[in-house]
Parts: structure tokens; C-alpha cells; sequence
């Protein structure tokens, strides 16, 4: 009764079940579910773009997207075209797995896992931007592409210039600071996303558990903010690191 | 003083001092922001935008100890 009392607060995701050898976690399983109805909803879009009479649904799509293509166009100018399939899809899984992780029932149905030989009961669904794995998985894509793209734009010399310059000697000490700012990087966009969907869960819990009835309401509406703030901040250091790497030195 | 009681002053003094600058910060942004509003009313949307976005940054710090605050708690 006394382990009951508590609210149930765990800072790493927990294992469900097992799947031919592979843990299957809990935060894993919501990010499924919300990529097959994102795989879905975009199949719709597709068919809907091609055939004649287009829904509501299709025009609400666009609209989306547009206002996204507009708001990287007054980063990147010209070279939108090229980045925006990345930086849209940045922006919308990160989106949605923020939201998906505030809809009721995430976190509280429990089931049964077994662990260590005795039953405890674990949430079935968890934020999967509240996992540090998958924040850290997109820091990793987002800042190594960043290093892919400015080869691509720049040349390997071009790129290798960028830190280190021959004729400038002082280079050789910046350009170190350089690499280590690269890695830094991936530590704060890691963790940016991480703490603040984790602190939202933890508040939300916190405030369910201290007055049940209708407290949760307003904080629920600032976390559904933050879910589209954080989403859009990722994104937007995304396209001005992006940015930032393609351009030519001078 | 036990390991229990240094590991929850540890807990309250890692975001209550880790709040002081994000929270000068955000209140610096806020005042700025208001200010450039009231000298250029028409660039709302921008200034908006460019605010919440330095606000975000600045709230990251305090997010980062209240991570690590979290994990002396829970961990």
C-alpha cells in the first residue's frame, strides 16, 4: 500500500516486453503507434493530392506545410528546397511525439512486467521525446548531417578550412574550440528536448497527484506550448546550424 | 548530516540556484522585447517569434538542473 501512495516517476523508459531478443520499452511502443498513424495520415495526403476532389483534410495538410516552407525560406533562401523533407519531418515527429505524450492514459495505464522474478506494474505508453535515447538519436542526426551537408557544399577542403587554416596559426587553437562547440551541440539539443518534455511529465504527475480534479487542466494547456515550442526550437537551431555550416567562409 | 538529508538539500539548492540566472534572463528578454515593441509597434510578429525562441534558450538552463535535480532525486 505504502509503494502505491506514491506517484510513479521513472527517468528512464522501461522494458514491456521482449521481441525475438529485443527489449521492447515502453516509449518505443508509443513512437510505433504515432509513426503508423503519421505513415497513414501521409498516404492519405498523397492520394488525396493526386485525385480530383480534394478534402478538407488535404487543404489543412498544405497549410501546414506551407507556413513550415515559409518560415525555413527566411533562413535558407534559395537552398530551402533542398532541406526542407528533412526540417519538416524534424518538426512533425517531434510534434507529435510531444503531443501524443500528453494524451490521457499515457503514463497511467499500468500492466504487469515481470523484472527481477516479482511482478511491478509499469506504464504501458510514455513520451518518446521523454526517452534521452531518441532525443539523443535526433541530436546525433541533426548535428552529423549538418557536418554532411557542409562537405557536400564546400568541398572536404572547403569543410577542413572551416576549423583550420594554414596561413593563421591562431586557427589551430579555435578551430579545436570549434569541434568541441560541434559536440557540445548534440549535448544541449539532447538535452534541451529531453528535460523539458521529462520536467512536463513529472509536473503533470505531480500536480494529478497533489489535487486530482481539474488543477491539471491549465498546466496540461502550457505543455501542449511547450510540446509545439520545443518542436519548433529544435528545428530552427536545426535549419541555422545548417545554415551556418553551407555558408562560405570569408 | 545523513546521506538522505544532503541528497535532499542537494535536490533543492541544484534548481533553486540553478533558477536565479535563467530567470534574469528571461525577465532581461521580456523587457527588451516590450521595449522594441514600443518603438517599432509594426514588426509584432517578429519580435514575437524571436522572443519566445530567445526564451526557450534561456529556460533550457533551468531545464538542465532541473534535470539534474531529478535525477539526485529519483536516482
Amino acid at each position: 500500500m505504502e509503494e502505491h501512495s506514491k506517484p510513479h516517476i521513472s527517468i528512464k523508459a522501461e522494458k514491456i516486453f521482449h521481441l525475438f531478443g529485443f527489449d521492447i520499452t515502453n516509449s518505443f511502443f508509443l513512437s510505433l503507434i504515432v509513426f503508423l498513424i503519421f505513415t497513414i495520415g501521409a498516404f492519405i495526403y498523397y492520394y488525396q493530392s493526386k485525385s480530383k476532389n480534394k478534402g478538407s483534410f488535404y487543404y489543412f495538410i498544405n497549410f501546414i506545410v506551407k507556413s513550415l516552407y515559409d518560415l525555413f525560406y527566411s533562413v535558407l533562401k534559395e537552398e530551402t528546397d533542398y532541406f526542407f523533407p528533412l526540417l519538416a519531418s524534424f518538426f512533425l515527429f517531434i510534434l507529435f511525439q510531444n503531443w501524443f505524450g500528453l494524451l490521457p492514459g499515457v503514463g497511467s495505464l499500468l500492466i504487469k512486467v515481470k523484472e527481477h522474478g516479482e511482478l511491478i506494474a509499469v506504464p504501458l505508453l510514455r513520451a518518446n521525446t521523454a526517452d534521452l535515447n531518441t532525443t539523443l538519436a535526433l541530436a546525433i542526426i541533426s548535428v552529423f548531417l549538418s557536418q554532411v551537408f557542409a562537405i557536400k557544399y564546400l568541398g572536404f577542403k572547403g569543410y577542413v578550412n572551416k576549423f583550420y587554416r594554414l596561413k593563421d596559426p591562431m586557427s589551430f587553437f579555435i578551430g579545436t574550440l570549434e569541434i568541441i562547440s560541434e559536440f557540445s551541440k548534440m549535448i544541449s539539443f539532447a538535452f534541451r528536448l529531453f528535460g523539458n518534455v521529462f520536467a512536463g511529465e513529472v509536473l503533470l504527475v505531480i500536480i494529478a497527484f497533489l489535487l486530482p480534479v481539474l488543477a491539471s487542466f491549465p498546466f496540461l494547456m502550457l505543455e501542449i506550448f511547450v510540446g509545439f515550442i520545443q518542436a519548433l526550437v529544435f528545428t530552427m537551431l536545426t535549419t541555422v546550424f545548417i545554415s551556418v555550416a553551407i555558408a562560405k567562409h570569408h | 548530516m545523513t546521506t538522505e538529508a544532503a541528497k535532499f538539500f542537494a535536490t533543492a539548492l541544484t534548481i533553486a540556484v540553478g533558477a536565479i540566472a535563467p530567470a534574469i534572463g528571461i525577465g532581461m528578454i521580456g523587457s527588451k522585447a516590450v521595449e522594441a515593441l514600443g518603438r517599432n509597434p509594426e514588426a509584432e510578429s517578429a519580435i514575437r517569434t524571436t522572443m519566445i525562441l530567445a526564451i526557450a534558450f534561456a529556460e533550457a538552463v533551468a531545464i538542465y538542473a532541473l534535470v539534474v535535480a531529478l535525477i539526485i532525486k529519483f536516482v
